[in-house]
C-alpha cells in the first residue's frame, strides 16, 4: 500500500501526518538496521584483506632485504644467526613430509569410514558414529602435541629403536587421525547426496553392496569428496602445535619421516616465543613464512577447484 | 543352462559378496581405530595427569617447582578471553548470518561475501595470529593483551557462527516469515518477532561448537606474543569503588590454558609433562563437555521442533 492513499477512500479521516511521519521513521530505523547487518557481513571480507595486507606488505620488506632467489633455492634456514640464510626450501620440506604422512593415514582411513558410513552402516550407527568421530577434531591440537610426543613416539621407538624423540612421523601420524572427521564428513555428506536411483540401477543390473559403492557412489560424488581431501590438505598444513611439540623446532632439509625437522608454523611459534623487536628482518621473516603457507594452501585449492570441475557430475 | 555353469555363476556371486563382508569389517575397523586413538588419549592423559588433579592445582600459579605449580592464571585468563572471544563473536556472527539469509540481495556483493567465508574456514589458523600480531598488537596499540587474544579468536570462530546461524534460519519455513509480512511487520519485526526466537537454538549449538574450537587454539595465541610465565592475575572487572566495573583487564597480559600446557610440555623433566597431562585432561575434558553439550541441543531442538 502506498502513503498517499487517495482521500475518498479514507473519508471521512484523512492520511494524518503523524501516521506518515510514523511510517517515514519506522523505514528510516528499517535502512539503520540493515545497514548494521550489512556491515557485520562486511567484516568476513576485512578480515581477508587484513590478512593479505599484513602478509603481503611485510613479506615485501623482506624481500628488499633476502633476494627471491635465495629465498627460493638456498638450502638453508639459519634467519637469527650472523650468516644468515633464508632457504624456505628447508622449512618446507619438513610441512610437505609431515602433510604427506597425515594424509597417508587420514585419506584412505577417512574414505573407507565415508565410505561405510553412507552404503554399509545403518541409521543408527550413522548417527551415533559421526558426532563421536567429530570429537576427534575437536580435541585440542596441544593435546594431541603431547600425545604425539609422550605416547605414540615411545611406542615408535619400540619398532624404530634409533627414532629420535622429536620426528615428522609420530606428529604426521597423529596429524592424520585428527583430520580423518574432516575428510570423512565431507566424503559422507558427498556420497549421501548421490540419487538413490543410481544405486537402484546399479542393484538392478546385479551389482553387489561393494560394487555400487566403489564404481557408481563414489565416482558419482567424486567432487564431494574431493572437497574433503583439499580441506584435509590446508589443515595439514596448516597444523601449528602437533609439529612445533612433537617434531621439533630444529630447521632440516629432509625427505625422511624418520627425522625431526622444522615446519613452516613451527618456525614462526619458536621466533613469536622469543623476543624479536618489531620491524627486524626476523620479525618479517614470519610474515614472509606465512605468505608462503598461505599461497601453498592456495595452490592445493586451486588443484582441488580445477580437479572437482573436472570430474563434477550432474544429474 | 549347464549345471556345471550354474554353479560356477553362484560361485562368482558369493566371490563378489564375501568383499562385502570384508569391507563391512574393514569399515568397522577404520571407525574403532579412529574412536580407540581417542580413547587411548584420553586415558593416557588422565593416567598421567592423575596424581596432579587437586583442588590445588586450580588455585596455584605455574612455579619452578613442578609440584607446587598449578593453572590458576591460565584458567582465569582462559575465562577472560572466551568472554571478549563470544562478546566479539556471537553478535557479529548472529548480524551477518541474518544479513546474508533475510536481507542480502542476489548480487555480485553477497557472492563475494559467501565465497570469501567459505575461504576463511579455510585459512590457517596461525595466519590470524600473524593478522593479529601485525594488526592488533602493533598497529592498534593494543599490545599482548586479553583484548588482543579475544579479538584474535573472535576472527577465528566468526565463519562458524555465520554457518550455524544460516543453517538455523535456512530450518524456519517461509510460510512463518509469509504470515508475518501478511500481519504488516517490517522485516526486522520479523527477524525480532520470529526468525531470532526459532533459531536460538541452532545458533546457540554452533557457538558453542565455536567456542569449543577457540578454548584449545594454541598457535594464534603464541603468534600474538602471549607470555608463558605468568604468576599474576589480571585486575579484577569488578572494583569496589564508583564505577564498580572496569576493563583494565582488558590491557592486562596473560596466559591460556593450551600456552600453559605447551609450556609445561616442551619441559623435559617428567614432574611437569605430568602436570602438562593433568591440564590437558581438563581441557580436553571441557572441549568434550562443550561438544557433548553442542550435540544434545542439536538432538533436542531437532525432536521438539514441528512446523
Amino acid at each position: 500500500m502506498s502513503g498517499t492513499a487517495s482521500p475518498t477512500l479514507d473519508h471521512p479521516m484523512s492520511p494524518s501526518a503523524s501516521r506518515l511521519g510514523h511510517r517515514a521513521s519506522r523505514h528510516f530505523k528499517e535502512k539503520i538496521i540493515e545497514l548494521i547487518l550489512f556491515s557485520a557481513a562486511l567484516v568476513s571480507v576485512f578480515t581477508t584483506a587484513g590478512i593479505v595486507y599484513i602478509l603481503v606488505s611485510e613479506s615485501v620488506v623482506f624481500f628488499q632485504h633476502v633476494p627471491l632467489t635465495s629465498f627460493l633455492f638456498d638450502t638453508q634456514w639459519t634467519p637469527l644467526f650472523d650468516d644468515a640464510h633464508f632457504g624456505i626450501m628447508v622449512l618446507m620440506s619438513g610441512t610437505l613430509v609431515s602433510s604427506a604422512v597425515a594424509l597417508l593415514v587420514a585419506i584412505p582411513l577417512g574414505t573407507v569410514i565415508a565410505i561405510y558410513l553412507s552404503e554399509f552402516a545403518g541409521p543408527r550407527l550413522r548417527e551415533l558414529a559421526k558426532p563421536t568421530l567429530e570429537l576427534l577434531s575437536g580435541v585440542p591440537t596441544i593435546v594431541y602435541g603431547y600425545f604425539a610426543l609422550l605416547f605414540v613416539t615411545p611406542l615408535l621407538q619400540k619398532i624404530f629403536p634409533e627414532l629420535p624423540g622429536f620426528n615428522l612421523l609420530s606428529a604426521g601420524l597423529v596429524m592424520g587421525i585428527m583430520i580423518i572427521p574432516t575428510v570423512s564428513s565431507l566424503a559422507e555428506d558427498a556420497m549421501r547426496a548421490v540419487p538413490m536411483s543410481l544405486r537402484e540401477g546399479s542393484y538392478a543390473m546385479g551389482a553387489t553392496r561393494f560394487q555400487t559403492a566403489v564404481k557408481v557412489v563414489v565416482p558419482a560424488a567424486f567432487s564431494g569428496i574431493m572437497a574433503g581431501y583439499i580441506l584435509g590438505i590446508s589443515r595439514a598444513v596448516g597444523e601449528t602445535m602437533i609439529l612445533a611439540v612433537a617434531a621439533g623446532m630444529q630447521p632440516n632439509l629432509t625427505w625422511n619421516p624418520l627425522e625431526p625437522a622444522a615446519t613452516i608454523t613451527a618456525f614462526i611459534v619458536q621466533v613469536a616465543l622469543g623476543d624479536l623487536p618489531h620491524g627486524s628482518v626476523g620479525y618479517q621473516t614470519i610474515f614472509a613464512a606465512g605468505l608462503t603457507l598461505m599461497l601453498l594452501t592456495l595452490v592445493f585449492n586451486i588443484i582441488g577447484y580445477w580437479l572437482r570441475h573436472k570430474y563434477r557430475e550432474r544429474y | 543352462m549347464m549345471p556345471q555353469e550354474v554353479s560356477e555363476i553362484r560361485m562368482l556371486i558369493a566371490r563378489h559378496k564375501r568383499w562385502d563382508v570384508v569391507f563391512g569389517i574393514l569399515g568397522l575397523v577404520c571407525l574403532a581405530l579412529g574412536l580407540m586413538t581417542f580413547v587411548t588419549l584420553f586415558v593416557d592423559m588422565l593416567l598421567d595427569g592423575y596424581n596432579r588433579l587437586t583442588p590445588e592445582f586450580f588455585t596455584s600459579f605455574p612455579s619452578r617447582r613442578s609440584g607446587q605449580a598449578g593453572i590458576l592464571s591460565a584458567w582465569i585468563g582462559t575465562t577472560l578471553v572466551m568472554l571478549v572471544t563470544a562478546v566479539v563473536a556471537v553478535p557479529l556472527g548472529v548480524a551477518a548470518g541474518i544479513y546474508l539469509e533475510e536481507y542480502a540481495p542476489s548480487n555480485w556483493v553477497t557472492h563475494i561475501i559467501e565465497i570469501n567465508i567459505s575461504n576463511l574456514a579455510g585459512v590457517p589458523s596461525i595466519v590470524y595470529g600473524l593478522l593479529a600480531l601485525g594488526l592488533f598488537v602493533y598497529e592498534f596499540g593494543l599490545g599482548q593483551s586479553i583484548a588482543t587474544a579475544g579479538l584474535t579468536l573472535a576472527l577465528l570462530i566468526l565463519p562458524v557462527v555465520i554457518v550455524a546461524t544460516r543453517e538455523a534460519i535456512r530450518a524456519i519455513p517461509g510460510a512463518i516469515r509469509e504470515a508475518a509480512y501478511a500481519l504488516g511487520a517490517t522485516k526486522w519485526q520479523v527477524v525480532q518477532g520470529h526468525i531470532l526466537p526459532y533459531s536460538t537454538g541452532g545458533i546457540l549449538t554452533g557457538v558453542i561448537i565455536g567456542m569449543a574450537r577457540a578454548i584449545g587454539e594454541t598457535a594464534p595465541i603464541i603468534t600474538v606474543g602471549a607470555l608463558t610465565f605468568i604468576a599474576f592475575l589480571p585486575p579484577s572487572p569488578v572494583g569496589s569503588e564508583f564505577p564498580f566495573l572496569s576493563f583494565e583487564w582488558l590491557m592486562s597480559p596473560f596466559t591460556v590454558m593450551p600456552i600453559q600446557i605447551f609450556n609445561w610440555t616442551s619441559r623435559p623433566d617428567p614432574a611437569f609433562q605430568a602436570n602438562a597431562a593433568a591440564a590437558g585432561f581438563i581441557l580436553v575434558f571441557m572441549t568434550l563437555a562443550m561438544n557433548g553439550l553442542a550435540i544434545w541441543l542439536r538432538l533436542r531442538i531437532r525432536r521438539n521442533i514441528k512446523w
